[in-house]
């Protein structure tokens, strides 16, 4: 019984990342109805320009803080130089552009910062550990859920954030009222970046920094969007949390930790074969 | 004195399909204008066009200003109010949240949270259902909606495309009802696109007639409800 | 066919059946993994070129058709020619079981999922259950395949390298004659006509559903036989030639080389094999910076492909004018 209450325990922890990383997904899916599949790759490389920053002597927090905004500021690049001229393509091109910012992203990094696995500090004391939980496990939930709180308030209370979900909804009617909703999907992607980089600092500790480090995070925050419904920002988190539990109970129950991501693929077909629309999104239904 | 709004000369197109083939009108402030003309003659494109929606040539001037070839947003800050047809309602978002993004240009909070106050006292319904998901209001509700987000805005001029479409007879006579104390009382000049004829000449004080993407007739409303062609063409009697 | 269309076929393939006598040894080795991959991007191109289903997942399929070569040869001790209808027939079988329930998803879930299949697939092929049979993370090493005896009774001498390049390119052109007629009859106007106009077509009667998960068991066991004969080729499979940047190789292969299009699966395949080694001398990381600059690229400047380029100067240089690409994005 406390094995699988340490499994909990500690899949709620892993959870949360993927839940950030999910969340991200959401917000540019929400916006323009596309799944980003450069997401990881850009908490990657965010993740390293803070080791790097941390190797140059920079406190952890400070390292942090700049690094955030440096993904936000490369979000909105790449949404204002890479992703604006596919707006309106098809999905495949779409898709293909995102595939070769992965490509390019993963290289870039390789290239930079070489393909040697590299450890990476947790800021948490060990004061904060539990019986059950790590002092980075703790942390980093605590973090994670500093950040969806964040997010919650931004988009329920700010006009700014208002103004970002009404974009996402109707562009037409946004315009009409003076919404520069150019700007707004740019905005999208720089906070889905931010929010992604603190996922790939979450984790770096755990996997280690390589560039190869996300792919199996962004396939676990794949399941936990779908599972929670592509378009649900809450059903992305809570998504997160119980793909983040299964993953390790069945890792360490059932079918052994090398096959874990393996659920994964599992979670994602059979929810898109079952229920498409996930627990919590909308029912899409397309006009023809 | 300088019109409020001025086309002249204005051409519109979708892709190859020409939809406007010059149109040339002007409104003085604090005006009602009425746009008539049968379906596809160009009336919802010549909105769209003033509001940057559609590819255009001509000169569209606003308050003596050019904005032609500017971008909506930019367009809607100069205090242009479009109620578009369909009403593009933000359906997930609640009432209150759409009255928001009506005013989301504007930066004095005390008048925003006046203006609020003003439109829920033109509709009491919209109050009662300030915060429930906009999609679940009913047609007219959303209607009402559409035209207080754009009073919202505290625009100059309102374009409003069909108001009365789907609406009971009822709710339309208090709707235009609202429209006229509206232009009274707030000075909101108004370019007005209905298929009722009737009831948008008992509003307008002027009115254009449009056909085949070109303005054909314009005149006062009451001359217009005595001219034999367009009684003849539009108000059926 | 138009007669110079035959005549240029012709001429290209006595030209690559000369090719082994010209170059060494390690060339014609690289040439026959060009085959290995056109025939590879012939498949993916069925699919997501003339279907217009997004598959980001194919290395998968590569991976299960050179697995089961692999594991005949070393296991069952199966001659190497007799694989090569087995994986087909094994990534056929895959591909329409992955098809069927990818029948109910759209354009971009149905890249999740491949992707995701493309992901996971290194894991599986490492894991301890199969480890018997697949060699774990070491792989499996396999013996390169000799001429036959015949050949030598003949007086035709040829050394091993130059043999599985003949051997691959006979097989190449036996999958591109299948390949052209599919595509340019009935099944592939049916195709074209289901990624064009969806609704349209199945209110026409076409069986979309056959249709697709067809195309996908076909395009499936296209890049399973390429699988099969690049594991024989390169005499060795491991868990980690088969990762999801095999997919993204293949995904690359049929952008530049020209989405639906044939000729653009060569083009693809010279470029996918030999690209990297130009750029790898620069750095490890830099033919991935290529592969992704090149994706981005065509997909703004030469949304046709390479294919398409050639189609529109032959056309240019033949009638004197620009010719429009015909076969523009799905």
């Amino acid at each position: 019984m406390e094995a699988v209450l340490f499994q909990v325990l500690a899949g709620l922890a892993t959870g949360g990342i993927y839940a950030s990383l999910a969340l991200a997904l959401v917000m540019i899916y929400q916006a323009t109805h596309l799944v980003n599949f450069a997401q990881g790759e850009m908490a990657m490389f965010a993740t390293y320009i803070a080791w790097s920053l941390l190797n140059a002597g920079v406190p952890y927090w400070a390292a942090f803080l700049l690094t955030v905004a440096f993904a936000f500021v490369f979000g909105v690049l790449i949404e204002r130089i890479v992703i604006r001229p596919v707006e309106n393509a098809p999905v495949l091109a779409v898709v293909v552009v995102f595939i070769g910012l992965l490509v390019i992203l993963n290289s870039v990094a390789g290239w930079i910062f070489s393909y040697t696995i590299k450890s990476f500090p947790s800021p948490f004391p060990a004061a904060l550990g539990i019986r059950y939980m790590s002092p980075h496990q703790v942390g980093a939930l605590a973090v994670t859920l500093v950040v969806l709180a964040l997010l919650y308030v931004f988009f329920r209370f700010t006009p700014l954030g208002l103004a970002m979900r009404a974009a996402a909804q109707n562009p037409v009617s946004s315009r009409l009222v003076g919404i520069r909703v150019g700007w707004m999907l740019a905005l999208g992607w720089g906070l889905a970046a931010a929010v992604g980089a603190v996922a790939g600092m979450m984790v770096a500790p755990i996997v280690y920094l390589d560039p190869n480090m996300m792919s199996g995070i962004l396939l676990y925050a794949f399941a936990a969007a779908l599972l929670g419904g592509i378009d649900s920002p809450g059903g992305a988190v809570l998504g997160g949390l119980v793909v983040g539990v299964l993953e390790n109970l069945l890792g360490a129950f059932v079918i052994g930790n090398e096959l874990k991501l393996v659920v994964a693929l599992v979670l994602i077909t059979g929810v898109l074969l079952v229920r498409p629309s996930g627990f919590f999104g909308s029912v899409q239904v397309s006009r023809v | 004195m300088t019109a409020l709004l001025e086309l002249s000369g204005v051409q519109a197109a979708y892709g190859a399909t020409r939809a406007l083939h010059g149109i040339d009108f002007a409104m003085e402030e604090n005006s009602i204008t009425a746009l008539l003309g049968a379906n596809g003659a160009g009336k919802t494109t010549t909105l769209r066009a003033i509001c940057g929606m559609v590819r255009t040539e001509g000169a569209i001037r606003f308050a003596g200003q050019p904005i032609h070839g500017r971008r909506t947003e930019h367009i809607a800050r100069l205090g242009i109010a479009h109620v578009p047809d369909g009403r593009g309602t933000f359906l997930h978002l609640t009432t209150e949240e759409n009255l928001r993004l009506g005013a989301y240009v504007r930066k004095d909070r005390a008048a925003v949270a006046r203006d609020l106050e003003r439109v829920y006292g033109y509709f009491p319904r919209l109050k009662e259902r300030s915060h429930q998901q906009a999609g679940t209001l009913s047609g007219g509700e959303q209607q009402m909606l559409a035209v207080s987000r754009a009073l919202m805005l505290a625009p100059k001029l309102m374009l409003l495309d069909e108001p009365s479409f789907g609406l009971a007879p009822l709710v339309v006579k208090e709707l235009f009802g609202i429209l006229r104390a509206i232009n009274a009382e707030q000075h909101v000049s108004m370019l007005l696109v209905e298929q009722n004829a009737a009831m948008a000449l008992d509003l307008a004080d002027r009115a254009c007639v449009i056909e085949t993407g070109r303005v054909v007739l314009t005149g006062s409303a009451d001359e217009m409800k005595k001219d034999d062609a367009v009684r003849r063409a539009y108000l059926g009697y | 066919m138009s007669k110079k269309v035959v005549t240029v076929t012709i001429l290209l393939i006595a030209a690559a059946c000369v090719l082994p006598f010209v170059v060494s040894n390690y060339r014609t080795f690289q040439l026959t993994l060009v085959l290995v991959y056109a025939i590879a991007l012939l498949g993916l191109n069925i699919l997501t070129g003339y279907n217009g289903q997004i598959s980001l997942g194919h290395g998968a399929f590569y991976a299960i058709g050179a697995y089961t070569a692999a594991m005949l040869m070393d296991q069952a001790g199966m001659p190497y020619w007799a694989t090569i209808p087995i994986a087909g027939a094994v990534c056929l079988l895959a591909g329409f079981l992955f098809g069927l329930p990818a029948l109910r998803l759209e354009g971009l879930y149905l890249a999740l999922a491949t992707f995701a299949l493309a992901v996971s697939m290194p894991p599986i092929l490492k894991s301890h259950l199969l480890e018997r049979w697949s060699g774990g993370v070491q792989g499996i090493v396999i013996v390169k395949p000799d001429p036959p005896a015949f050949l030598a009774d003949v007086g035709i001498k040829l050394n091993p390298d130059q043999w599985l390049y003949y051997f691959a390119l006979a097989i190449a052109l036996v999958l591109f004659v299948i390949g052209w007629n599919l595509i340019y009859g009935r099944i592939g106007r049916a195709l074209i006509a289901i990624r064009d106009h969806h609704t349209a077509a199945e209110a026409m009667g076409i069986n979309t559903a056959l249709y697709k998960s067809l195309a996908f068991g076909v395009s499936a066991m296209y890049t399973g036989i390429a699988g099969a004969l690049g594991a024989i080729a390169v005499q060795f499979v491991a868990p980690d030639s088969f990762t999801v940047f095999l997919s993204i190789t293949l995904l690359v292969g049929i952008v530049v080389g020209g989405l639906a299009s044939l000729s653009g699966a060569i083009y693809g395949a010279l470029f996918i094999q030999f690209v990297p080694n130009i750029a790898d001398e620069l750095s490890k990381a830099a033919p991935w910076a290529v592969f992704g600059i090149f994706l981005i690229g065509f997909v703004y400047l030469m949304p046709t492909g390479v294919a398409g380029a050639m189609r529109a100067l032959l056309g240019r240089l033949g009638r004197g004018k620009l010719s429009p690409p015909k076969e523009a994005l799905p």
